[in-house]
Formats: structure tokens, sequence, C-alpha cells
């Protein structure tokens, strides 16, 4: 198993025949996901990397027989309008890749998902990857990278992970697995203050997935996340070992380092609570990145493999 | 900045309804005294600055004579708070307050909705009270419950007349919000006067960076959160990040001034927000002080990170360069590196350079940007994803110290002597000219280079190269020909240079 996405989700695009979406979609497909058609307005009838095209989302679930997920490759200013489309045409799972996604927008859009029962991931997400199943996004970038990359589950030490860094989601996946785990699916849950798919609610699915042993995080200053994750560990239905590096440590009160979630706001989302926070719920949270693959072997009572450099 | 002085946020308040205190804004203490008159004779002087407890620290005054007020006006103006000084000062007329609301729109990233926070026994000391401020969902489509405001303000004793004039102030305040889009506003307080009419006292709004590009009538000129006022340095490499959406070019200066520094100043460039938090450590680990940071990721042109790293070392008295992102990238690493070596190449790069370009193709990108910067006189090392950030920053503290002292205040750029030159071909394309020393070229050369430049030129029949698009189609392809320029360098035939002069830094367009 693996959460989100694996081999048998059925996929549309859209913004396909854009240069991001045309790269994608042939990446995805190179590394074994189940892309059934994507969709830009005005181009209906193209091929793409031999993926059908259609004008709306709409088209390609009537034409491929339901879209289980559908990726958001489109210029920030119109992701709302295509998320919406996408969650109107019955879309459960939206993946919004985009970034610079204005707020309200993003607010936007969480009230259409929640009255319609959908889910999104993003904005700005470099998205979701099941090792030796499926991607959605632009994670791992080419499939013979990501392939060798990440390792596929191993019994016992598989590891799901969650992360508020694009590169530091495929980081953690790469460190990982040169530390010997099995790595089920990598989410990066986006950079922005206001997220679809955030720590708690990935947990939850990890949670229930048999293939994971742990859960590893890449956490970030700012917003809540992190604490709403130790709440869920602290009330028992996060029971797995949670294994975190908290980012952001140095960072000023008010300045911003790219991540626009990534922003301390009066005492809320402190590095200092952060950790507090995961500790009194059980977590193990290193202070330094490179401690991660061990920390997450000795959680997992697996042997640590001696590092290089 | 995305954040608004209280006068403009009241301004904007007052265009969609809510009452406000008559007031003026002066930047000159001689305007003190005829704005007090304007004003009735007694008014308050307050500071426009972002500060928290601004009247403690005498950024708020009451003055009733004209002397007061210039001397206030004089006092405030030369006023500094963190690294802003003061350059407004709001002249407001006083009011007779019967009672004091906070009112705070902000964003609940667990709710993913707007929320409002009231507390009806508001003002100043709010900090101390958070467990007794009201919590109040917001809707995008919907707004505020005008019924959960009643109750709160009945809950606090509030007369019932009084309640319409409250929950029209407030939708106005979640109105104006949403307007322009703002990722928090703040009225604290909020007032009902003696005469019942409900007023904004003050005004505090911060607008979401990313729609800034929506609302050009609020006149931000620079849309990201410093703690300082944009240096040349940024406007410039926001300036750069507005005219191209190919990734993602953010840049922001560190206060350098009166830190000690020990092992070095050093440029940064970082690539992701987590993967340069992460590499930002690593560097100050070893002593040095990074004066500024940079991130340019989510598969930037090639003419972007050339940009970034321009800027970077436009930076006086740098003893280093040093670059770092996930060390895992997605994207593909060579474009950075053929950025990164054109710059270094036209400054004739003095300082070390350790570059982590860990990810995708690293190896091509590692070989690239050494290739291409053998024949300079600095040290630039390119570095994998199995070398750990501590591992790089230690490679290069030893070359800083290595090094025989250049900085980058000596660093010139120059350009090839066949730029502008009757006899070499020029192809304009956005932001500046291709420049091609046909003069030196063959049709080995050229075969090449057609390779080099994805096809963009070819052989023109006797060995020279010559666009083979159409020149609307070259338009956009600087980050092609820079390719082809780094591969014409080492391949030890310099025969085509990318002239894209930065606005600001270059002087104006060549």
């Amino acid at each position: 198993m693996a959460i989100i996405i694996d081999e048998t989700k059925a996929v549309c695009v859209q913004g396909i025949t854009g240069r991001e979406g045309r790269a994608r979609a042939k990446l995805m497909r190179q590394f074994g996901t189940n892309v059934v058609g994507g969709c830009t307005p005005g181009k209906g009838g193209q091929d793409v990397e031999g993926v059908p095209v259609y004008d709306t989302v709409k088209e390609v679930v009537d034409a491929a027989g339901g879209v289980d997920v559908s990726v958001v490759f489109v210029p920030a200013r119109l992701v709302k309008s295509a998320a919406i489309e996408a969650i109107e045409a019955g879309v459960k799972l939206i993946m919004l890749v985009p970034d610079r996604v204005p707020l309200w927008d993003a607010m936007a859009i969480a009230e259409v998902a929640a009255a319609h029962g959908a889910e999104f991931i993003g904005p700005n997400t470099l998205g979701v990857i099941s090792p030796g199943r499926a991607v959605l996004g632009m994670i791992g970038g080419r499939a013979e990278s990501a392939k060798q990359w990440f390792n596929e589950p191993i019994a016992g030490r598989t590891v799901g992970v969650i992360s508020r860094s694009g590169g530091m989601s495929s980081s953690c996946g790469y460190y990982l697995s040169r530390a010997g785990l099995g790595v089920s699916t990598i989410c990066h849950v986006g950079g922005d203050s206001v997220l679809g798919l955030t720590f708690p609610e990935v947990a939850l699915k990890f949670q229930d997935d048999a293939e994971t042993d742990a859960i590893v995080l890449f956490g970030e200053i700012g917003g809540s996340m992190e604490e709403r994750l130790a709440a869920l560990m602290a009330s028992g239905q996060v029971t797995k070992p949670v294994i975190a590096y908290i980012g952001g440590k140095a960072a000023k009160e008010g300045t911003r380092f790219s991540h626009a979630g990534a922003i301390i706001e009066g005492n809320r989302g402190t590095h200092a609570g952060k950790v507090e926070a995961l500790r009194q719920a059980g977590a193990t949270v290193v202070e330094s990145f490179g401690d991660l693959p061990a920390a997450a072997c000795a959680a997992l009572g697996v042997q640590v493999p001696k590092q290089e450099h | 900045m995305a954040r608004l002085h209280e006068y403009q946020g009241k301004a904007l308040l007052s265009q969609h309804g809510l009452a406000i205190p008559k007031g003026l804004v002066i930047t000159a203490a001689d305007d003190a005294a005829p704005s007090l008159a304007a004003i009735g004779g007694s008014a308050v002087m307050k500071v426009q600055a972002w500060v928290t407890g601004r009247k403690a620290l005498g950024g708020v005054r009451f003055v009733h004579t004209a002397e007061e007020a210039t001397r206030a006006a004089a006092d405030m103006l030369g006023m500094r708070f963190g690294l802003f000084p003061v350059q407004d000062v709001l002249v407001e007329e006083l009011v007779d307050i019967e009672r004091e609301l906070f009112v705070s729109l902000t964003i609940d990233d667990a709710a993913r909705a707007p929320l409002l926070l009231l507390d009806c026994a508001g003002g100043s000391g709010i900090e101390d009270r958070a467990s007794a401020v009201a919590r109040i969902p917001v809707s995008v489509t919907d707004g505020v419950d005008a019924d959960l405001l009643r109750g709160v303000f009945a809950d606090a004793g509030i007369e019932p007349g009084q309640h319409d004039a409250l929950v029209t102030a407030i939708d106005t305040i979640v109105a104006t919000a949403q307007s322009v889009e703002a990722r928090s506003l703040e009225v604290n307080p909020l007032v009902v006067l003696k005469d019942g009419r409900v007023l904004a006292a003050d005004c505090r709004v911060t607008i979401d960076d990313y729609a800034v590009f929506r609302h050009p009538e609020l006149g931000i000129e620079i849309a990201r959160e410093l703690d300082h006022p944009p240096t040349a340095l940024e406007r410039i490499a926001y300036d750069i990040e507005q005219a191209d959406h190919r990734g993602t070019f953010y840049f922001a200066q560190l206060p350098v001034e009166g830190v000690e520094v020990s092992s070095g100043l050093v440029g940064f460039h970082g690539a992701g927000g987590g993967g340069s938090m992460m590499s930002m450590d690593a560097v100050t680990n070893e002593g040095f002080t990074l004066a500024n940071f940079c991130d340019t990721s989510g598969n930037p042109s090639v003419a972007k990170v050339y940009r970034a790293a321009r800027i970077i070392l436009a930076q006086p008295s740098l003893q280093g360069y040093f670059g770092s992102g996930s060390g895992v990238a997605s994207q593909e690493q060579f474009h950075s590196a053929y950025g990164m070596a054109k710059a270094f190449n036209e400054l004739g790069m003095t300082l070390p350079v350790v570059i982590r370009l860990g990810g995708n193709a690293e190896d091509r990108a590692v070989e690239i940007l050494e290739d291409a910067c053998a024949g300079l006189p600095a040290t630039i090392e390119g570095y994998r994803k199995d070398d750990t950030p501590a591992f790089c920053a230690k490679r290069f503290t030893a070359l800083v110290e290595a090094s025989d002292g250049p900085t980058s205040s000596d660093l010139q750029r120059s350009v090839p002597a066949f730029v502008g030159s009757a006899a070499a071909t020029s192809i304009a394309i956005d932001g500046g000219h291709v420049w091609i020393d046909t003069e030196h070229c063959d049709a080995d050369l050229t075969g090449r280079m057609a390779g080099w430049s994805s096809g963009l030129l070819e052989d023109d029949g006797s060995g020279c190269p010559q666009l083979a698009v159409a020149l609307e189609d070259a338009q956009a392809a600087d980050s092609e020909f820079i390719t082809c320029e780094v591969e014409c360098l080492r391949a030890g035939r310099p025969v085509l240079f990318v002239d894209l002069p930065i606005a600001g830094l270059d002087g104006e367009d060549a």
C-alpha cells in the first residue's frame, strides 16, 4: 500500500499543453502514474506525449470513466478557477502545484472543496510520490532518478515522509533510503500559509497505512500544523513513531525566508514551541537535519549504516 | 513592503464606509502647525511605523498648541524603529471615547479560512488577555455571522442599541480585508464614541504578497516581508523577479552593520526555502556571516540564475560565494550551473566558490561549472547530493583560508571586445543582445553551436552561425543562448556573448 497516489489512480493533468504541464505529464507517466487525460481550454483534440487533451476536466472525467486526482499546472492567478472546475466535475483530490497562489484564492478553494467533500494538496507543492508505484506533480524530477533515489517499501522498516519544503522532501526520501529504510509515500504539503492537506491529515493516512512503520517530518517555523499533529499523537490518534526536524531555528520574527508559511507572527509558530509540542507528545526531534536518518533507524530498531562525510 | 501604514489602512476602511477620525499626514515639521489648525486646535500625533507599543516608545503625543505640534513633529520625524526611519506622522482629531474593542481579521491555517478575533474589553494590553478573545469563523463567501457577533456583544454587556452599528463596522472591516486581500487587518481599537458613532481609531494591514499584483491602487512597490526598507539591490532583484516568471527568485540582504564578522562575509545562493535555511545554518556554523539570503528554485531559467549571481556579487566586501539547496533537487541542475558559470566568467571571479549542485543531472552540472570556470583566478568547486552541507561548508572554510584576500568590491564586469563591433552579428532578445564574433567561427564550431543553442542557430552556408528561427521565436531564448555561450567558453572558442545588462547595476540598457 501507499497513501494518496498509486498506479491504480486515474490522473488528469490541467494545463497539460503548457511548459510545465507537458513536461510533468511525460515524467509522471514514465514513473508509472496512470495519466488518463489532460485539459486546456481551447486545446481539446490535441495529444500530449500520448495523453489525450480535452477542453474541460468534465470531458476528461467522462472520457476516462472517472478521475481520482487532478494535478493543476496553470499560472497562479488561474489556479482558483481550475481547482473549482475540477472539484465541480466531481474529482475528490486536487493537487495545486503552482507557487504564488493568492491566499484568498486558496481559502476560496478550501471552502468549495469542503462543500463537495473533496481534498486538495498545495498550493506550492512539489508533489507526492509513492516509490515503485506512481508520482503526482514534479517530485523526484526524472523518472530514472526518482527510482534510484527512493527505496520501495521494506517490511518492518518503512517510513512515510511529510515535508513543508519541496527540496527537503526529496532529500529526506533520499537520505532515509541511503540509510537502508523503505519509503511508502513522500508528501510535500506545500510551503504556503493556507494548504489543503497538512501534517495532521497526512499523518492520519500514514497511521492507517499498513505498510508504513514510522512517520518522518520536515517541519518549519510558522503556522500550527506541527502543533496540531502533536495533539493527535497526544490523544492517541497517531501512534506510529514520529521523527522530526524543524527548520528555521535561526530565523527572526517577521522576516520571511522564501516559504510564505514560514513566518513567525507574534509568539505563534516558533521553533521552540513546535519542538516542545512534538517532544511532549512523544516524537523524536533531531537538532540537525543530518541526524534524521539515524534517528529514524533507531525508532524502528534498525541498525544505522555507516556514512561517509 | 506589503504592509500599510495606519493612515493608509484607515483610508481603505473609510472608502468602504467605516468612519475614521479626521486626520492629516505630514512629512515635515513645518506642516504640523497648519495641520493642527485644520484639525481644530487639539490633536493626537502618531508616528507611522510598523512597531508595537508605539505609545510607550514616545510615538504618540497629544498636542494643543502650534509649538507643541511642531516640536512633536520634529521629534517624531527624527525617530527610527528598527531599521525604518519615521517618514510620516498622522495628526488626528481627538475623539470622546466611551468604549474600545479589539478587532482583528487574521488567517486561520487550521481552518483554511479567515478568522475574526474580537475582544469587547478591547484596546491596549490585548497580548495579555489572549484567552478572553472571541474567535469567530469567517466565510470567504458569506462573511461573518451577525448573530454570533451579537452574542459576543451581549455577553460583554454592550447595550443592544449599539449592536447594529458594531455589526456594520465589523462587516466593513471584513469586507475591506477581503477587497484588498489582506493576510491580516487589525483595528485596535475600534471605538464607540459618547455620541454613539463607531470609528476605527487605529489600523494595521498586511497585504498578501501573492495578491499585490491585483492591487496596483495600493501603490506597494515591493511585495516582500523584510525587516528593513528595501535596499537598492533588493529593488533590482524584485524587478527581475517581476519580469521573469520562470521559477522563483527571492533576494534579501541581511543586516551586517555592527555584526562582528569572524570567518568572513559570504554571498549566499540557496535553492528552495527549506534547503536554503538548512544550508545557511551549515555556513554560519563555520563562523561565516551571511550578507544575504537568496533563493533561485522551482526550475528557474538560466538567465534568472545568472542575474541572481550578479546581484549577490554586487554586494561589497564578500570573501566568498556559497551555494546550496536541498541537495537532492528535482530540477535539472545544469541550468543553474550555466547561469553561475556565466556570471563568474563575466566578473573574472577571484573569490572562492563552493556550490552544492546535488539533484537531477548533478554530474553534468558539476562538470559544466568546474570546467567553464577552470581558467578563472578563483577556485570554484561543485558538489553533489552525497556531499553534506556540513562537508561543503568545511571545504568552503578551507578555500577562504587559502585565499589571499580578494573581495567582491574589486570585481568588475567585462564584456568581450566584439560586443558592439560592426563586424559582429547581433541578435536582439528580451533584455539584451546576443553577439557573435563571426570572424572567428568556422563550420565545425557553427555545427556544434547549433546543438548547444537547441537549434536556434544554424550554418549560413559559409561556416558562420545565423538565426535558424524567426526573430520573435528567439526573443525569449536568453537561456538557450547563455548555454551556448558557456559551451563555447568550455570549447576554448568564446565567439558568442549574451549581453544582458541589469538595469541599476550596469547602467542603462546597452
